[in-house]
C-alpha cells in the first residue's frame, strides 16, 4: 500500500538489481522452464537458512576497502550542496574505507521482496549494510538472513547505545542489529482543519462525529494496531489474539461508519498539510519537519502512551564486507556524528551523550522530546512485541481486510 | 502526421495478396527471419514466459517463508481467492469499464477534432495530448489530490451547485468531499488513461480519406449519416484498440485507488499488492493475478467478437 511514497520519491541514482550474472542465470532458467508444465514443480522456494543461525560469509574487508550501505531516502545528513554526506565523508577520511551509499529503500515490504530471492538462494545481495524497520529486522534474523555482529568491532556503539534500545525481544543484547533511529508514533493534527475540536487520544480520532471522513490511519499494521491497543488499555508489548481482534473490531466500526478517510503510507503528510486529514496517526520525525514548515500542524502524545519502533542496521547474509560495515555502525555512535544526523533527520536519536553536541548545532532540536526523549516521554513509550511467522501472516491478513484489501 | 495535404491521403491497401514485385527468398536467407526473431523471442522468454511459469507455479504452492514453499498442486487457492475477493474483482471491472466509456466519450470528439478540424494546429494539439506523459504517473495522480482537495475551488463549486448531494445519494461520493470516494478513483483512471484512447482513435481517424466524406455528401447523406455510415465504421479499429489499451491497464491499476480512494474503493490490484508485499501470501497473490488475467482475457475476447473486428486488429 505504501509501495510508492510521494514524499520519498525514488532517487535518480537507484542501483540496478539485475546483474549480468543473474540475467544469464535467469535466461538459462527460462529455457528450462519452457520445457513444459513439469517445470512448474521445480519452482518451489527452499526453506530459509537455519533459523537463528549466523549466516557468516567470507569477509573481504581487509582487501577491499569499501562498504555498500542501503538506506531510506532522506535518512542521512547532507551539506549545503545537498549532494555530499559529511558524516560519511568523515568515516572515509578516518578509516580509508569508501562508502557506496544508496537510498534505495522506500518501503520495507517492497525492499524485502527485492532482496528475498538472493537471500533465499544464499547469494550476496550486493549490500553490506541495510536499514530496515524492527519487524523486518526481526524477520530477517528469524530466517537466518542476518550476520551476527562482532562486538569487538563495535566498542563505541556498545558503550553509547541508549538503555531504551538495548535489548529488544527480537534481538536480545543486540547480537545482530543496531538501531539507526527510533521512531515515535503519535497523533498529529492540523489546527485549522480541526476547527476547535480537541484531539487527545485515538478514541477521539475514531469516535468524534465532527472528524467523520477526515481521519487518517497508517498502513503499517503495528503502528495503527499498537496505538489502538494502547488506547484500549492494552500493552502492545504483551497482548493476546483476543486483544488484537478486539482492537481490530474497534477500528472496523470506525471504518464502517465512514470515520476513516484513508489508510496511508508516508503520503499522509500531504493530506495533513492540505487539511484533508484533520488528524491522523503519524510518525513524530515527520511531524517535527512539518511543524517547521507549517505552523498549523502539531502533535499530541496520548495519555495512554505511544508506540516506539526502530529502524535498524543489519549486515545481510552473504555480505562481503562485514567488518567494514561494523566499523561504519560504530562510527555513527560517536556523539558528534549522531548529533549531526539527528539534527538533520529529526527522528529519535538512539545514542547517549548527544545532548551537548546537538545543542551546539540546533538548540531547539536538543530540547525537543521527540528527538531526545526526556524521562516523562520515555516512560510513556511502548514497543510492539515480536511476532512469530504464523502470527505475522495472520495479523497482517486481518489488518489487510480492515484496510479494504 | 507531418503532411496535412488531404487529397494526397493514401487509399486503403488492397485486401490480401503479397506486395507486387516481392522476390522469392533465396536459400541463403532462409535462416535470416529466425535470426531476426531471436532477440524478440529471447525477450519474451525471459521477461514473459519465465515469470508466467514462475507465477503459475507459485499459485499452486503451499508453505511459509520459514518452512519454504513446495508445489502441492493446491488449486483450492484459486477458489478461496475468488470467494474472498470477488467484490474487488467486480469493482475493478466496473471502475475500469466506466473509465473506458468515459475515455471514449471524451476521447472520440477530441481525436475527431484533431484529425479533421485542427488544420495546422494538429501537431500542437497532439503534443498537448501527450504532454502529461512527460511527468510521472504518480505526480499526475497526486495533482488530482490538490485539484479535488476538500474546500478547494472544485469541491466548493460542486457543493454550491448541490452536485455532490446528488452524487452522494448515488453512492459515488461521500458527504461533501470528492477525494477518497469512487468518483475520484474513476476520474483518476479516466484522466490517466485518456491518451491511450486518443492516440489509437486519432491514428485510425486520420487514415480515413476525406474524399469519402465528400462522396457521401454528394450522395445526399446528412453529416450525422456520414458519421454513422462512413466515419464510425472506418474508425472501429481505433475504438477497439483504444478501449483495450484503456481497459486492460485500468483493470489492474492500483495507484488511483490507493491515492484517490478509500477502504471501500480498493481494486484487485491493491489486493494483489497487499497480499504480495505485506501479508506475504504469495500463492494467493499469484492466483489472483492469474484470475485477473483470465477475467481480462474473457472480457477482451467478448469485446472483440461483438465488435466484429478480429480482422482489423
Amino acid at each position: 500500500m505504501e509501495q510508492y511514497e510521494p514524499d520519498r520519491l525514488p532517487p535518480a541514482r537507484r542501483r540496478a538489481v539485475l546483474s549480468r550474472r543473474s540475467l544469464l542465470r535467469a535466461s538459462a532458467g527460462g529455457v528450462l522452464a519452457a520445457g513444459g508444465a513439469g517445470a512448474l514443480g521445480a519452482c518451489g522456494i527452499p526453506p530459509a537458512g537455519n533459523p537463528r543461525g549466523a549466516a557468516a560469509a567470507d569477509d573481504h574487508s581487509a582487501k577491499e576497502r569499501t562498504v555498500s550501505f542501503s538506506n531510506w531516502t532522506e535518512y542521512m545528513d547532507v551539506d549545503e550542496s545537498e549532494k555530499r554526506h559529511p558524516t560519511l565523508e568523515a568515516f572515509t577520511a578516518r578509516t580509508g574505507v569508501e562508502v557506496r551509499y544508496s537510498e534505495d529503500i522506500n518501503d520495507n515490504g517492497e525492499f524485502f521482496a527485492k532482496i528475498k530471492p538472493q537471500l533465499a538462494a544464499g547469494q550476496d545481495t550486493g549490500r553490506d549494510l541495510i536499514c530496515v524497520t524492527d519487524w523486518l529486522a526481526a524477520r530477517m534474523i528469524r530466517l537466518g538472513w542476518a550476520q551476527k555482529l562482532d562486538p569487538s568491532h563495535l566498542p563505541t556503539a556498545y558503550a553509547n547505545l541508549s538503555a531504551q534500545f538495548r535489548s529488544p525481544d527480537w534481538d536480545p543484547g543486540r547480537a545482530y542489529s543496531y538501531p539507526w533511529t527510533g521512531i515515535s508514533t503519535v497523533i498529529a493534527y492540523n489546527k485549522k482543519a480541526l476547527d476547535g475540536v480537541e484531539v487527545r487520544s485515538v478514541s477521539d480520532l475514531l469516535d468524534h462525529p465532527k472528524l467523520k471522513g477526515r481521519v487518517g490511519l497508517l498502513t503499517e499494521m503495528r503502528d495503527t494496531m499498537g496505538m489502538t491497543l494502547l488506547d484500549m488499555g492494552k500493552d502492545p508489548g504483551d497482548f493476546t489474539d483476543d486483544d488484537y481482534d478486539a482492537a481490530l473490531a474497534r477500528l472496523q466500526k470506525a471504518v464502517d461508519k465512514g470515520q476513516i478517510r484513508r489508510f496511508t503510507g508516508n503520503d499522509y503528510t500531504a493530506d495533513l498539510t492540505s487539511g484533508d486529514f484533520a488528524a491522523c496517526v503519524a510518525w513524530a520525525g515527520d511531524v517535527v519537519q512539518l511543524k517547521a514548515d507549517s505552523p498549523e500542524i502539531d502533535f499530541v502524545v496520548p495519555d495512554s502512551g505511544y508506540l516506539t519502533s526502530t529502524d535498524n542496521l543489519l549486515v545481510p547474509a552473504g555480505a562481503r564486507h562485514k567488518t567494514n560495515a561494523e566499523r561504519l555502525i560504530d562510527h555513527f555512535y560517536q556523539p558528534a556524528m549522531a548529533a549531526r544526523l539527528a539534527a538533520y533527520i529529526n527522528y529519535v536519536c538512539p545514542v547517549d551523550g548527544v545532548k551537548d553536541e546537538l545543542a551546539r548545532i540546533d538548540a531547539d532540536a536538543a530540547a525537543n522530546p521527540l528527538i531526545l526523549p526526556d524521562r516523562a516521554m520515555a516512560e510513556k513509550s511502548r514497543e510492539f512485541r515480536s511476532l512469530t511467522d504464523e502470527e505475522e501472516t495472520a495479523y497482517e491478513a486481518k489488518f489487510a481486510k480492515l484496510t479494504g484489501a | 502526421m507531418t503532411s496535412p495535404t488531404l487529397t494526397g491521403a493514401a487509399s486503403p491497401p488492397a485486401p490480401g495478396g503479397a506486395a507486387p514485385g516481392a522476390r522469392p527468398p533465396r536459400r541463403r536467407g532462409r535462416a535470416l527471419p529466425y535470426l531476426l526473431l531471436l532477440p524478440g523471442l529471447l525477450w519474451l522468454l525471459v521477461f514473459f514466459a519465465l515469470p508466467m511459469v514462475h507465477q503459475a507455479s507459485t499459485s499452486v504452492q503451499t508453505g511459509s517463508l520459514e518452512a519454504g514453499y513446495e508445489v502441492t498442486w493446491h488449486f483450492a487457492t484459486y477458489a478461496d481467492a475468488v470467494a474472498e475477493y470477488w467484490p474487488q474483482f467486480l469493482r475493478s471491472v466496473l471502475y475500469a469499464g466506466t473509465a473506458t466509456v468515459l475515455c471514449l466519450l471524451l476521447g472520440y470528439p477530441l481525436a475527431y477534432l484533431i484529425a479533421f478540424r485542427a488544420g495546422r494546429w494538429r501537431n500542437l494539439v497532439m503534443i498537448l495530448v501527450i504532454a502529461p506523459f512527460f511527468t510521472s504517473f504518480l505526480i499526475r495522480t497526486l495533482a488530482w489530490k490538490t485539484i479535488l482537495a476538500d474546500g478547494g475551488v472544485v469541491v466548493d463549486a460542486l457543493n454550491t451547485l448541490h452536485v455532490l448531494d446528488v452524487t452522494s445519494r448515488l453512492g459515488l461520493t461521500a458527504g461533501d468531499r470528492v477525494l477518497a470516494t469512487p468518483l475520484a478513483v474513476v476520474c483518476g483512471l479516466t484522466y490517466n488513461f485518456l491518451p491511450f484512447m486518443v492516440l489509437p482513435l486519432y491514428t485510425s481517424l486520420e487514415r480515413i480519406d476525406p474524399r469519402l466524406h465528400e462522396a457521401a455528401a454528394d450522395l445526399h447523406a446528412r453529416p450525422a449519416t456520414v458519421f454513422r455510415k462512413v466515419t464510425l465504421p472506418l474508425s472501429m479499429p481505433g475504438v477497439v484498440a483504444g478501449t483495450l489499451l484503456t481497459f486492460i491497464p485500468a483493470g489492474g491499476d492500483y495507484v488511483n485507488a490507493d491515492l484517490l480512494g478509500s477502504t471501500d474503493t480498493r481494486m484487485i490490484g491493491n489486493v494483489i499488492q497487499t497480499q504480495f508485499l505485506r501479508v506475504l501470501d504469495y500463492p494467493t497473490a499469484a492466483a489472483l493475478s492469474f484470475v485477473l488475467m483470465a477475467v481480462i482475457l474473457v472480457a477482451v475476447s467478448v469485446h472483440i467478437r461483438r465488435s466484429g473486428t478480429e480482422e482489423l486488429l
